[in-house]
Protein backbone atom coordinates (compact mmCIF):
# COMPACT_ATOMS: atom_id res chain seq x y z
CA UNK A 1 0.00 0.00 0.00
CA UNK A 2 1.53 3.33 -0.95
CA UNK A 3 -1.21 5.58 0.34
CA UNK A 4 -1.91 6.78 -2.94
CA UNK A 5 -4.78 5.34 -4.51
CA UNK A 6 -5.07 2.14 -2.92
CA UNK A 7 -8.38 3.14 -1.09
CA UNK A 8 -11.97 3.43 -1.96
CA UNK A 9 -14.69 5.46 -0.08
CA UNK A 10 -16.63 4.92 3.20
CA UNK A 11 -19.41 3.74 1.03
CA UNK A 12 -17.76 0.38 0.62
CA UNK A 13 -18.36 0.05 4.45
CA UNK A 14 -22.28 -0.23 3.94
CA UNK A 15 -22.47 -3.70 3.23
CA UNK A 16 -20.25 -5.02 6.79
CA UNK A 17 -22.55 -2.56 8.85
CA UNK A 18 -25.15 -3.00 7.65
CA UNK A 19 -24.80 -6.77 9.33
CA UNK A 20 -24.29 -5.24 12.48
CA UNK A 21 -26.48 -2.09 12.46
CA UNK A 22 -30.66 -1.79 11.17
CA UNK A 23 -30.01 1.51 9.49
CA UNK A 24 -27.95 2.57 7.11
CA UNK A 25 -24.77 4.51 9.05
CA UNK A 26 -22.78 5.51 6.09
CA UNK A 27 -24.49 8.73 5.95
CA UNK A 28 -24.04 8.79 9.74
CA UNK A 29 -21.68 11.76 10.90
CA UNK A 30 -18.47 10.43 12.82
CA UNK A 31 -16.20 13.00 14.40
CA UNK A 32 -12.29 12.19 14.05
CA UNK A 33 -10.79 11.47 17.29
CA UNK A 34 -7.50 13.01 16.34
CA UNK A 35 -8.25 15.85 14.03
CA UNK A 36 -11.85 16.69 15.24
CA UNK A 37 -12.78 16.39 11.92
CA UNK A 38 -16.67 15.57 11.31
CA UNK A 39 -18.05 13.74 8.21
CA UNK A 40 -20.01 11.10 7.13
CA UNK A 41 -18.57 7.44 7.13
CA UNK A 42 -18.99 7.67 3.47
CA UNK A 43 -16.20 10.29 3.71
CA UNK A 44 -13.64 8.31 5.15
CA UNK A 45 -10.85 6.64 3.20
CA UNK A 46 -11.25 2.42 3.61
CA UNK A 47 -8.24 0.36 2.51
CA UNK A 48 -8.45 -3.32 2.89
CA UNK A 49 -10.72 -5.99 1.35
CA UNK A 50 -13.65 -7.35 2.84
CA UNK A 51 -14.19 -9.06 4.98
CA UNK A 52 -11.31 -6.79 6.88
CA UNK A 53 -11.86 -2.95 6.29
CA UNK A 54 -9.45 -0.28 7.91
CA UNK A 55 -11.40 3.46 7.69
CA UNK A 56 -9.04 6.38 7.81
CA UNK A 57 -9.93 10.24 8.60
CA UNK A 58 -9.48 11.85 5.04
CA UNK A 59 -8.00 14.90 7.24
CA UNK A 60 -5.51 13.18 9.47
CA UNK A 61 -5.34 9.95 7.96
CA UNK A 62 -5.99 8.23 11.42
CA UNK A 63 -7.97 4.98 11.80
CA UNK A 64 -11.14 6.20 12.74
CA UNK A 65 -12.95 2.82 12.31
CA UNK A 66 -12.14 -0.94 11.73
CA UNK A 67 -14.40 -3.43 10.99
CA UNK A 68 -13.60 -7.65 10.74
CA UNK A 69 -16.17 -10.00 9.77
CA UNK A 70 -15.12 -13.38 11.18
CA UNK A 71 -16.54 -16.84 11.64
CA UNK A 72 -19.32 -16.20 13.89
CA UNK A 73 -19.30 -12.47 14.77
CA UNK A 74 -18.19 -9.14 13.21
CA UNK A 75 -15.40 -7.06 15.26
CA UNK A 76 -15.77 -3.77 14.96
CA UNK A 77 -13.36 -0.69 16.64
CA UNK A 78 -14.48 2.86 16.56
CA UNK A 79 -11.94 3.88 18.95
CA UNK A 80 -10.66 6.56 16.72
CA UNK A 81 -14.25 7.99 16.46
CA UNK A 82 -15.12 10.28 19.54
CA UNK A 83 -19.19 10.79 18.42
CA UNK A 84 -21.33 9.20 15.88
CA UNK A 85 -24.53 11.07 15.05
CA UNK A 86 -27.26 8.94 13.70
CA UNK A 87 -30.44 10.59 11.70
CA UNK A 88 -33.47 8.50 12.69
CA UNK A 89 -37.13 9.47 11.81
CA UNK A 90 -39.17 10.21 15.36
CA UNK B 1 -30.91 -18.34 4.57
CA UNK B 2 -33.77 -17.39 2.31
CA UNK B 3 -36.75 -16.53 3.83
CA UNK B 4 -35.09 -16.03 7.41
CA UNK B 5 -33.55 -12.64 6.97
CA UNK B 6 -34.40 -10.17 10.02
CA UNK B 7 -36.08 -7.32 8.94
CA UNK B 8 -33.36 -4.46 8.64
CA UNK B 9 -30.52 -6.67 9.07
CA UNK B 10 -28.10 -7.97 5.77
CA UNK B 11 -27.53 -10.95 5.03
CA UNK B 12 -26.31 -12.73 1.87
CA UNK B 13 -28.97 -14.11 -0.64
CA UNK B 14 -28.54 -15.84 -3.67
CA UNK B 15 -29.76 -14.78 -6.88
CA UNK B 16 -29.46 -16.51 -10.31
CA UNK B 17 -28.03 -14.82 -13.81
CA UNK B 18 -31.27 -14.74 -16.03
CA UNK B 19 -29.76 -12.24 -18.76
CA UNK B 20 -26.75 -10.37 -19.97
CA UNK B 21 -26.11 -7.72 -22.21
CA UNK B 22 -22.32 -6.89 -23.81
CA UNK B 23 -21.80 -3.47 -23.02
CA UNK B 24 -18.03 -3.64 -24.90
CA UNK B 25 -16.20 -6.16 -25.86
CA UNK B 26 -14.84 -6.50 -21.38
CA UNK B 27 -17.75 -5.19 -19.72
CA UNK B 28 -20.89 -6.96 -19.51
CA UNK B 29 -24.41 -6.31 -17.76
CA UNK B 30 -25.57 -8.76 -15.48
CA UNK B 31 -29.44 -9.15 -14.76
CA UNK B 32 -29.88 -11.05 -11.69
CA UNK B 33 -32.91 -12.66 -10.17
CA UNK B 34 -33.51 -11.88 -6.18
CA UNK B 35 -36.03 -12.91 -4.71
CA UNK B 36 -37.60 -10.51 -2.55
CA UNK B 37 -35.54 -7.84 -3.75
CA UNK B 38 -36.75 -4.65 -1.44
CA UNK B 39 -35.65 -2.05 -3.97
CA UNK B 40 -33.33 0.64 -4.04
CA UNK B 41 -32.23 4.23 -4.65
CA UNK B 42 -30.07 4.89 -7.57
CA UNK B 43 -26.09 5.35 -7.05
CA UNK B 44 -26.61 2.28 -4.07
CA UNK B 45 -24.79 -1.18 -4.62
CA UNK B 46 -24.63 -4.56 -3.93
CA UNK B 47 -21.88 -6.70 -2.23
CA UNK B 48 -20.97 -9.77 -4.91
CA UNK B 49 -19.42 -12.57 -2.98
CA UNK B 50 -17.70 -15.95 -4.77
CA UNK B 51 -16.72 -19.28 -3.03
CA UNK B 52 -13.82 -21.59 -4.50
CA UNK B 53 -14.62 -25.48 -4.22
CA UNK B 54 -11.71 -25.01 -1.64
CA UNK B 55 -14.06 -22.82 0.57
CA UNK B 56 -11.84 -19.37 -0.12
CA UNK B 57 -14.14 -16.40 -0.98
CA UNK B 58 -13.78 -13.21 -2.61
CA UNK B 59 -15.69 -10.41 -2.09
CA UNK B 60 -16.20 -7.09 -4.03
CA UNK B 61 -18.97 -4.34 -4.62
CA UNK B 62 -20.99 -3.49 -7.68
CA UNK B 63 -23.16 -0.65 -8.24
CA UNK B 64 -27.01 -1.13 -8.95
CA UNK B 65 -26.88 -0.20 -12.32
CA UNK B 66 -30.68 0.58 -12.66
CA UNK B 67 -33.96 1.00 -10.97
CA UNK B 68 -35.05 -2.96 -10.32
CA UNK B 69 -38.15 -4.50 -12.03
CA UNK B 70 -39.59 -6.64 -9.27
CA UNK B 71 -36.93 -9.08 -8.26
CA UNK B 72 -34.87 -8.17 -11.24
CA UNK B 73 -31.43 -5.99 -10.82
CA UNK B 74 -28.99 -5.00 -13.08
CA UNK B 75 -24.88 -4.34 -12.48
CA UNK B 76 -22.48 -3.77 -15.13
CA UNK B 77 -18.78 -5.14 -14.47
CA UNK B 78 -15.56 -3.87 -16.43
CA UNK B 79 -13.35 -6.62 -16.54
CA UNK B 80 -9.62 -6.10 -14.80
CA UNK B 81 -7.24 -8.53 -17.07
CA UNK B 82 -5.41 -9.62 -14.13
CA UNK B 83 -8.22 -9.02 -11.40
CA UNK B 84 -10.03 -12.18 -9.58
CA UNK B 85 -13.78 -11.19 -9.49
CA UNK B 86 -14.61 -9.56 -12.53
CA UNK B 87 -12.96 -11.74 -15.43
CA UNK B 88 -15.85 -14.30 -13.67
CA UNK B 89 -18.27 -11.90 -13.62
CA UNK B 90 -17.79 -10.91 -17.23
CA UNK B 91 -16.98 -14.20 -18.76
CA UNK B 92 -17.47 -16.95 -16.34
CA UNK B 93 -21.00 -16.61 -14.82
CA UNK B 94 -23.65 -18.49 -17.16
CA UNK B 95 -27.16 -17.84 -17.77
CA UNK B 96 -28.75 -19.79 -14.79
CA UNK B 97 -25.77 -20.12 -12.55
CA UNK B 98 -26.08 -18.78 -8.96
CA UNK B 99 -24.34 -16.05 -7.25
CA UNK B 100 -24.21 -14.84 -4.08
CA UNK B 101 -25.31 -11.19 -2.97
CA UNK B 102 -25.99 -8.88 -0.23
CA UNK B 103 -27.79 -5.67 -0.61
CA UNK B 104 -29.24 -3.07 -1.78
CA UNK B 105 -26.25 -0.78 0.61
CA UNK B 106 -25.05 2.74 0.81
CA UNK B 107 -27.28 5.58 1.68
CA UNK B 108 -24.97 8.30 1.01
CA UNK B 109 -24.10 8.22 -2.75
CA UNK B 110 -27.30 8.35 -3.61
CA UNK B 111 -29.85 10.35 -5.61
CA UNK B 112 -33.75 10.73 -4.96
CA UNK B 113 -35.99 11.70 -7.52
CA UNK B 114 -37.56 14.89 -5.16
CA UNK B 115 -34.01 16.54 -4.84
CA UNK B 116 -34.98 19.68 -7.47
CA UNK B 117 -31.49 20.50 -7.10
CA UNK B 118 -29.76 20.39 -10.80
CA UNK B 119 -27.18 17.73 -10.49
CA UNK B 120 -23.84 16.95 -11.84
CA UNK B 121 -22.63 13.67 -12.77
CA UNK B 122 -18.68 13.06 -13.52
CA UNK B 123 -17.31 9.23 -14.10
CA UNK B 124 -14.30 7.80 -14.99
CA UNK B 125 -15.00 4.34 -16.82
CA UNK B 126 -16.93 2.04 -14.84
CA UNK B 127 -17.47 4.75 -12.46
CA UNK B 128 -20.32 6.16 -15.00
CA UNK B 129 -22.49 2.74 -13.47
CA UNK B 130 -24.03 4.46 -10.44
CA UNK B 131 -24.74 7.76 -12.19
CA UNK B 132 -26.37 6.27 -15.65
CA UNK B 133 -28.67 4.26 -13.06
CA UNK B 134 -29.16 7.89 -11.58
CA UNK B 135 -30.19 8.89 -15.27
CA UNK B 136 -32.67 6.01 -15.50
CA UNK B 137 -33.97 6.86 -12.23
CA UNK B 138 -34.74 10.37 -13.08
CA UNK B 139 -36.33 9.43 -16.52
CA UNK B 140 -38.31 6.57 -14.74
CA UNK B 141 -39.91 9.01 -12.47
CA UNK B 142 -40.44 11.66 -14.99
CA UNK B 143 -39.06 14.48 -13.79
CA UNK B 144 -37.21 17.14 -15.13
CA UNK B 145 -34.01 18.25 -12.72
CA UNK B 146 -31.52 19.30 -14.79
CA UNK B 147 -29.00 16.72 -15.24
CA UNK B 148 -25.39 16.82 -16.93
CA UNK B 149 -22.92 14.32 -17.15
CA UNK B 150 -19.12 14.29 -18.14
CA UNK B 151 -18.14 11.16 -18.97
CA UNK B 152 -14.19 10.26 -19.68
CA UNK B 153 -13.05 7.27 -21.04
CA UNK B 154 -10.44 5.61 -23.20
CA UNK B 155 -11.66 5.52 -26.53
CA UNK B 156 -15.38 5.52 -27.85
CA UNK B 157 -15.91 1.71 -28.43
CA UNK B 158 -14.84 1.48 -24.19
CA UNK B 159 -18.30 3.98 -23.73
CA UNK B 160 -21.02 1.45 -21.73
CA UNK B 161 -24.92 2.26 -22.84
CA UNK B 162 -23.37 4.20 -25.94
CA UNK B 163 -26.90 3.60 -27.38
CA UNK B 164 -28.99 4.92 -24.83
CA UNK B 165 -26.65 7.84 -23.81
CA UNK B 166 -26.77 8.88 -27.57
CA UNK B 167 -30.19 9.30 -27.63
CA UNK B 168 -31.27 12.77 -26.83
CA UNK B 169 -32.86 13.41 -23.64
CA UNK B 170 -34.66 16.53 -22.79
CA UNK B 171 -32.55 18.31 -20.10
CA UNK B 172 -30.00 15.74 -20.15
CA UNK B 173 -26.54 17.12 -21.50
CA UNK B 174 -23.96 14.84 -21.79
CA UNK B 175 -19.84 15.40 -22.76
CA UNK B 176 -17.30 13.35 -23.56
CA UNK B 177 -13.85 13.72 -22.24
CA UNK B 178 -11.29 10.61 -23.94
CA UNK B 179 -8.14 10.00 -23.09
CA UNK B 180 -6.32 7.63 -25.46
CA UNK B 181 -8.09 7.58 -28.69
CA UNK B 182 -11.07 10.16 -30.07
CA UNK B 183 -13.75 9.83 -32.69
CA UNK B 184 -12.44 11.08 -35.81
CA UNK B 185 -12.82 14.78 -36.24
CA UNK B 186 -13.20 15.34 -32.69
CA UNK B 187 -12.03 19.06 -31.46
CA UNK B 188 -9.90 17.89 -28.83
CA UNK B 189 -6.81 15.76 -28.84
CA UNK B 190 -6.56 13.09 -25.95
CA UNK B 191 -6.03 14.05 -22.86
CA UNK B 192 -6.96 13.37 -18.98
CA UNK B 193 -10.01 15.21 -17.16
CA UNK B 194 -8.91 18.72 -16.38
CA UNK B 195 -10.59 21.83 -15.18
CA UNK B 196 -11.54 23.32 -18.66
CA UNK B 197 -13.79 19.62 -19.19
CA UNK B 198 -15.27 19.97 -15.45
CA UNK B 199 -15.91 23.43 -16.01
CA UNK B 200 -17.69 23.49 -19.48
CA UNK B 201 -19.45 20.27 -19.03
CA UNK B 202 -20.90 20.99 -15.47
CA UNK B 203 -22.82 23.68 -13.69
CA UNK B 204 -21.60 27.08 -12.60
CA UNK B 205 -21.17 26.77 -8.57
CA UNK B 206 -23.76 29.15 -7.55
CA UNK B 207 -26.22 26.74 -8.85
CA UNK B 208 -25.64 24.81 -6.33
CA UNK B 209 -25.92 21.46 -8.01
CA UNK B 210 -25.67 18.11 -6.51
CA UNK B 211 -22.15 16.68 -7.98
CA UNK B 212 -21.60 12.96 -8.00
CA UNK B 213 -18.10 11.94 -8.66
CA UNK B 214 -17.54 8.00 -9.36
CA UNK B 215 -14.13 6.03 -11.30
CA UNK B 216 -11.22 5.13 -10.11
CA UNK B 217 -9.63 6.65 -7.04
CA UNK B 218 -7.10 8.76 -8.66
CA UNK B 219 -9.63 9.94 -11.36
CA UNK B 220 -12.00 10.86 -8.45
CA UNK B 221 -9.51 12.83 -6.45
CA UNK B 222 -8.63 14.78 -9.44
CA UNK B 223 -12.15 15.91 -10.07
CA UNK B 224 -13.08 16.47 -6.55
CA UNK B 225 -9.94 18.80 -6.18
CA UNK B 226 -11.28 20.62 -9.68
CA UNK B 227 -14.85 21.00 -8.41
CA UNK B 228 -13.99 22.34 -4.86
CA UNK B 229 -11.03 24.77 -6.51
CA UNK B 230 -14.59 25.90 -9.23
CA UNK B 231 -15.93 26.84 -6.10
CA UNK B 232 -18.37 24.00 -5.24
CA UNK B 233 -18.84 23.35 -1.67
CA UNK B 234 -17.03 20.31 -0.67
CA UNK B 235 -20.56 18.95 0.83
CA UNK B 236 -22.42 18.62 -2.17
CA UNK B 237 -19.95 16.07 -3.76
CA UNK B 238 -20.64 13.13 -3.34
CA UNK B 239 -17.87 10.41 -4.33
CA UNK B 240 -17.25 6.67 -4.63
CA UNK B 241 -13.88 5.72 -5.38
CA UNK B 242 -13.68 2.13 -7.19
CA UNK B 243 -10.02 1.32 -6.35
CA UNK B 244 -7.43 1.18 -8.52
C1 LIG C 1 -18.85 0.95 -3.84
C2 LIG C 1 -18.17 0.36 -5.05
C3 LIG C 1 -18.91 0.16 -6.23
C4 LIG C 1 -18.32 -0.41 -7.35
N1 LIG C 1 -19.06 -0.57 -8.50
C5 LIG C 1 -18.50 -1.14 -9.60
C6 LIG C 1 -19.27 -1.30 -10.82
O1 LIG C 1 -20.44 -0.93 -10.89
N2 LIG C 1 -18.65 -1.89 -11.88
C7 LIG C 1 -17.34 -2.31 -11.83
O2 LIG C 1 -16.86 -2.86 -12.83
N3 LIG C 1 -16.60 -2.16 -10.70
C8 LIG C 1 -17.15 -1.59 -9.59
N4 LIG C 1 -16.40 -1.45 -8.43
C9 LIG C 1 -15.04 -2.04 -8.39
C10 LIG C 1 -15.15 -3.52 -8.00
O3 LIG C 1 -15.61 -3.62 -6.65
C11 LIG C 1 -13.82 -4.29 -8.07
O4 LIG C 1 -12.84 -3.58 -7.37
C12 LIG C 1 -13.37 -4.51 -9.51
O5 LIG C 1 -14.33 -5.30 -10.22
C13 LIG C 1 -12.01 -5.22 -9.52
O6 LIG C 1 -12.13 -6.44 -8.86
P1 LIG C 1 -11.23 -7.70 -9.29
O7 LIG C 1 -11.38 -8.73 -8.24
O8 LIG C 1 -11.52 -8.09 -10.70
O9 LIG C 1 -9.76 -7.12 -9.30
P2 LIG C 1 -8.64 -7.20 -8.08
O10 LIG C 1 -8.14 -8.63 -8.13
O11 LIG C 1 -9.28 -6.76 -6.88
O12 LIG C 1 -7.63 -6.18 -8.61
C14 LIG C 1 -6.72 -6.41 -9.65
C15 LIG C 1 -5.76 -5.25 -9.79
O13 LIG C 1 -6.45 -4.10 -10.30
C16 LIG C 1 -6.34 -2.99 -9.39
N5 LIG C 1 -7.66 -2.37 -9.37
C17 LIG C 1 -8.68 -2.63 -8.53
N6 LIG C 1 -9.75 -1.88 -8.86
C18 LIG C 1 -9.39 -1.14 -9.92
C19 LIG C 1 -10.05 -0.17 -10.72
N7 LIG C 1 -11.31 0.20 -10.50
N8 LIG C 1 -9.37 0.36 -11.76
C20 LIG C 1 -8.10 0.01 -12.02
N9 LIG C 1 -7.41 -0.89 -11.29
C21 LIG C 1 -8.05 -1.45 -10.26
C22 LIG C 1 -5.97 -3.58 -8.07
O14 LIG C 1 -5.22 -2.65 -7.30
C23 LIG C 1 -5.14 -4.79 -8.49
O15 LIG C 1 -3.83 -4.42 -8.78
C24 LIG C 1 -16.96 -0.83 -7.30
C25 LIG C 1 -16.22 -0.63 -6.13
C26 LIG C 1 -16.80 -0.03 -5.02
C27 LIG C 1 -15.98 0.16 -3.79
ZN1 LIG D 1 -8.66 13.26 11.55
Amino acid sequence: MDGGTEFVDGNALAGTLAEVFAVDVTAALARCGSCGETGPLAGLRVYGRAPGLVARCPGCESVVLRVNRGPGAAWLDLRGATCLRVDLPD
Amino acid sequence: MAGTAVPGRLTWRVATLVDAVEETPTARTLVLEVPGWPGHLAGQHVDVRLTAEDGYRAQRSYSLAAPAKGDLVRITVQELADGEVSPYLVRGLSIGDPVELRGPVGGWFVWRPTDPSPVLLVAGGSGVVPLVAMVRARREAGVRTPFRLVYSVRSPGDRLYADELNRPEPGLDISYVYTRTTPEGWPAPPHRIGVPDVNSGGWPAEFEPACFVCGPTGFVEKVADILVALGHDPRRVRTERFGG
